[in-house]
């Protein structure tokens, strides 16, 4: 519970946007206020370099979308924002992220704390096969031991905020499985919003979803940008249109260029992005 | 469509390739019935020569040593057998998934991993009368804890037996854990311990029982090394620090005898352990499917 107190730096006030999230009981419908920024970064799998020296703001109350081609290191760079990177065998990074201030990436910061602020949305949906649509989303709220007392309140809200509650609400004790594949990804939002996280990340979170699908995820994250900044990574440049209001566009593990959507698809400033953007490559 | 209708699609099927078809088709329907023919015959036997034994008085007598008369029955067999297998269970299943757990989840790619897997390999092929003789030279013949032989003697022969049974399946069925579920766990901050604990185990669990399962059919079945661990006795015990019966043990020893009437409680008793195998195979399976059931899985 106390994690957050085991963190030897002494600076309070950048301690405390992590340790918001079990401080407030209910989940906040407050706008968000936090903000992520990527300092040179550096990521590596063994001796291959896959993100170089990258640095990139994601705002509060707003939608970063990060495009490029296969390969080029968004997966990668935005796993490297809540520490997943460091799961993968012989992986490792350089460089800072910071979260109002916090750096994420300090030997001292306990990377389960950067997980519980920082949420994380896959391309495949993964809900856990043996527990039900319920279990599902109070996973993360158990996994982490808050109060259980709201624990049915969270989770309604969170499937609320998921845009899901009216399909599930008479099937909570059913398995998360056997919902469709759009739902199943509404329902790893849900568990990702139930824990109230600062920042949410989404990995081509639409990737493996039909058009319909895909739809109401944007809708939802249009949404849902309001209470959490948003990062989304995705390989869809029309997607990219529909809700981000930055864009960020990458190529072999560097940022090309980054701005406000339309002025990335429209003006942009670089050759590769216009190159990208126009379909010449990628 | 005049890209499809190339003429070898539309040509029938040469007779040869029709012909090495059936003959491949009988080949594997003939190794099948074959492997299931001595199969077949093992029950046809334990139940022909066995059921005839099976009784109360079977199930509640310890075996009598008289020469005429009355030889009794296997009740001491059984609870050895039952206390003996139990606690090597008890020894074996939590040790034997924690390496697994060790060597999927913590240790992977590790030294320490690899010379483990390496020796857990090397102790599945290790024949269980040796278990039987390590036990027997360094804890009956030191006399550890009391006494020579003992039940808790052949329970830890039986676990050093169980132990690369469990380990390797239990291994094998967490490395099918899909990793997007341990990313989902891990991204949601959950401690590395719940994420096992909560995520992991429970959806190797069906797997995971099933290797347990194997394992303590294979160790109530094995002779070896209980031979001289824990020994043949006649009377019930129920102490595990005492020489302890059991059904291979029982087996072994009546098989061995002139009588008719012993050779016949060999039979029932080794009907009675393949029923009580069946018996706890049948219940995990019941546990297993009605824990899904409450999960609502179709």
């Amino acid at each position: 519970m106390e994690r957050i107190d085991d963190i030897p730096t002494a600076d309070d006030q950048l301690a405390e946007p992590v340790a918001k999230g079990r401080l407030q009981a209910l989940p906040s419908v407050a706008p968000a206020t936090h903000r992520v920024e990527i300092r040179d970064l550096s990521a590596f799998y063994g001796d291959h370099q896959a993100v170089r020296e990258l640095s990139l703001e994601f705002e509060p109350a707003t939608v970063t979308a990060i495009i490029g081609p296969s390969g080029c290191g968004k997966s990668t760079m935005i796993r490297c924002v809540n520490r997943m990177h460091e799961e993968v065998a012989g992986a490792r990074s350089e460089g800072k992220v910071l979260l109002d201030d916090l750096d994420l990436h300090d030997p001292a910061v306990d990377v389960v704390s950067v997980r519980r602020a920082i949420g994380m949305v896959f391309q495949k949906a993964n809900p856990f096969p043996t527990m039900s649509i319920f279990d599902n989303v109070a996973a993360g709220l158990r996994f982490t031991g808050s109060g259980r007392a709201d624990v049915s309140d969270r989770v309604r809200q969170a499937l609320e905020g998921a845009g899901l509650w009216n399909e599930v609400k008479d099937r909570l004790g059913k398995p998360g499985a056997g919902l469709s594949g759009g739902q199943q990804q509404r329902l790893c939002i849900a568990r990702a919003l139930a824990v109230d996280p600062d920042v949410i990340l989404m990995d081509e979170p639409c990737s493996a979803l039909d058009p319909v699908a895909t739809l109401r995820i944007e809708e939802l994250i249009t949404e849902l940008k309001q209470q959490v900044t948003i990062a989304i990574v995705t390989h869809n440049m029309q997607q990219a249109a529909r809700v981000a209001d930055r864009t960020a566009f990458m190529l072999d593990g560097q940022l090309v260029e980054v701005g406000p959507t339309e002025r990335l698809f429209t003006k942009p400033e670089d050759e590769r992005t216009e190159q990208y953007v126009t379909g010449k490559f990628g | 469509m005049e890209a499809m209708s190339s003429p070898g699609l539309l040509a029938p099927l040469s007779a040869r390739r029709r012909r090495t078809d059936r003959a491949a088709r009988a080949l594997l329907g003939a190794g099948t019935i074959l492997a299931l023919v001595p199969l077949a015959l093992i029950l046809y036997y334990l139940l022909r020569k066995g059921l005839g034994a099976l009784d109360w008085h079977f199930l509640s007598s310890d075996p009598t040593g008289s020469y005429f008369g009355d030889q009794g029955g296997i009740h001491s067999a059984i609870v050895g057998s039952v206390e003996i297998v139990g606690l090597a269970a008890l020894i074996a299943l939590p040790v034997g998934i924690g390496v697994a757990l060790y060597l999927t989840e913590f240790g992977r790619g590790s030294r320490l991993a690899a010379g483990t897997r390496f020796f857990v390999d090397v102790m599945t092929g290790v024949p269980s009368i040796v278990f039987g003789l390590f036990i027997y030279i360094t804890m009956v013949l030191t006399g550890l804890g009391g006494s020579s032989f003992a039940g808790w003697k052949g329970s830890l022969a039986l676990a050093l037996l169980m132990l690369p049974i469990v380990t390797r399946s239990a291994e094998v069925v967490l490395l099918l854990v899909p990793n997007s579920l341990r990313e989902a766990a891990l991204a949601l901050g959950a401690p590395r311990w719940r994420v096992v604990l909560r995520v992991i185990l429970p959806t190797a669990l069906p797997g995971i029982v099933t290797g347990a399962l194997l394992s303590i059919a294979r160790a109530a079945g094995e002779t070896a090394p209980l031979l001289f661990t824990a020994t043949i006795v006649k009377g019930t015990t129920y102490d595990l620090g005492q020489r302890m019966n059991s059904l291979p043990a029982q087996i072994f020893d009546d098989v061995r005898q002139p009588q008719a009437s012993l050779v016949e409680r060999a039979w029932g008793t080794s009907l009675t352990l393949v029923l009580m195998i069946l018996a706890l195979t049948l219940i995990a399976r019941l546990i297993q499917r009605r824990s899904r059931s409450t999960q609502g899985a179709a």
